[in-house]
């Protein structure tokens, strides 16, 4: 019965379709949009900010009091801005390790605030560890060290951006933490 | 019967006539008495226009005191500067630790000591806060005109 099914599947993928070359490309095409542009679409939700304020809700209030939501110029960033890498592989790579957060969600191990302050030394201190490896990479793509001009910043930033950020020594992270959220406890944090 | 319905006049004669000279009262307390304050002519009761929010000009140095005691006035903006259980932001810069390497000014020690005259080897909890006593400089002009003199050892 089985081997009845699969012989005649296989004759069907072996046998050249009798439907127009041009008909079977168009499904090809249609098909690929169809799924790779659902994909993106799917990629592109769990980026919004409604999608991690349904978790993190608290966390995402609280970029409300800082430069990041509400400045001069109306131009902001949202978590994903920061959290999940743009470059396509890395974006990718970050989604799959993020699956790991879906257990956390299920097991409920933040969702209280109690719970979530218990936890935010330990998650501030992942999350940095990561920009650290990248070099900032999430800060850089929108703050270009190379397009900085230094008559515009203020002596303390000239200071420490023409030297240790300039040599590669520190990275972004290094001194703004807590730029976005508050801080955990910084006791034993390099520079506090 | 009647004298229920004398009753009920009565008592409705006398919430009438009594709201109205109340209100009056309320009237006479909230009266500033044409008297210009510094939040205007504006009555108590009455919500005042809110100033402009002041700006902190970048590129202050340091700003000298005024007399001896003064808690020496913060010469940049500290929007976001958090001080709570976990981290206080000041300090990042200003405690003695760090405040060789951010060229910034350093704690005094007296904010070393405790109630009891205890000398800690931090900064005392109760002067952890410091807006509390420093405040940053903005841009706004005197409100009154102001004819203080600092001490001569400071002028």
């Amino acid at each position: 019965m089985l081997i009845n099914l699969l012989k005649r599947l296989w004759l069907i993928m072996r046998t050249p379709s009798s439907a127009a070359m041009g008909f079977i490309l168009l499904l090809g095409f249609s098909g690929g949009i169809i799924f790779w542009g659902g994909f993106n679409i799917g990629m592109e939700l769990t980026n919004s900010e409604e999608f991690c304020g349904g978790c993190h809700a608290p966390i995402v209030a609280e970029i409300q009091e800082t430069i990041h939501y509400s400045n001069r110029s109306g131009v902001r960033a949202i978590c994903s801005d920061c959290h999940v890498p743009h470059n396509w592989t890395d974006k990718i790579i970050r989604k799959v390790q993020a699956s790991k957060e879906l257990v956390a969600f299920a097991l409920g191990t933040i969702n209280t605030q109690e719970k979530f302050e218990a936890r935010r030394s330990h998650l501030a201190n992942r999350e940095w560890l990561r920009m650290k490896k990248n070099d900032s990479q999430e800060c850089r793509n929108c703050h270009q060290f190379k397009y900085m001009d230094f008559s515009e910043q203020g002596r303390r930033s000239v200071k420490q951006h023409s030297t240790a950020l300039a040599s590669g020594d520190k990275t972004c992270v290094d001194c703004h933490k807590g730029i976005a959220h508050r801080l955990p406890d910084m006791s034993g944090i390099e520079g506090w | 019967m009647k004298k229920r319905l004398i009753a009920l006049c009565i008592a409705t004669l006398i919430t009438f006539t009594a709201l109205p000279a109340m209100s009056v009262t309320q009237d006479l307390t909230s009266n500033n008495g044409g008297v210009r304050s510094l939040r205007g002519l504006v009555e108590i009761s009455t919500t005042n226009k809110s100033e402009m929010l002041k700006r902190v000009p970048r590129e202050q140095t340091l700003i000298d005191r005024n007399y001896v005691q003064q808690p020496p006035i913060i010469p940049h903006s500290t929007r976001g500067y958090y001080i709570n259980l976990n981290v206080n932001k000041c300090l990042s810069c200003h405690s003695f630790k760090n405040a060789g390497e951010m060229d910034a000014p350093k704690i005094s020690v007296t904010h070393f000591e405790a109630r009891d005259g205890m000398m800690l080897s931090d900064v005392s909890p109760r002067r952890y806060f410091c807006l509390q006593c420093h405040v940053t400089q903005v841009a706004a002009k005197p409100l009154v005109k102001n004819t203080f003199q600092p001490v001569k050892s400071l002028q």
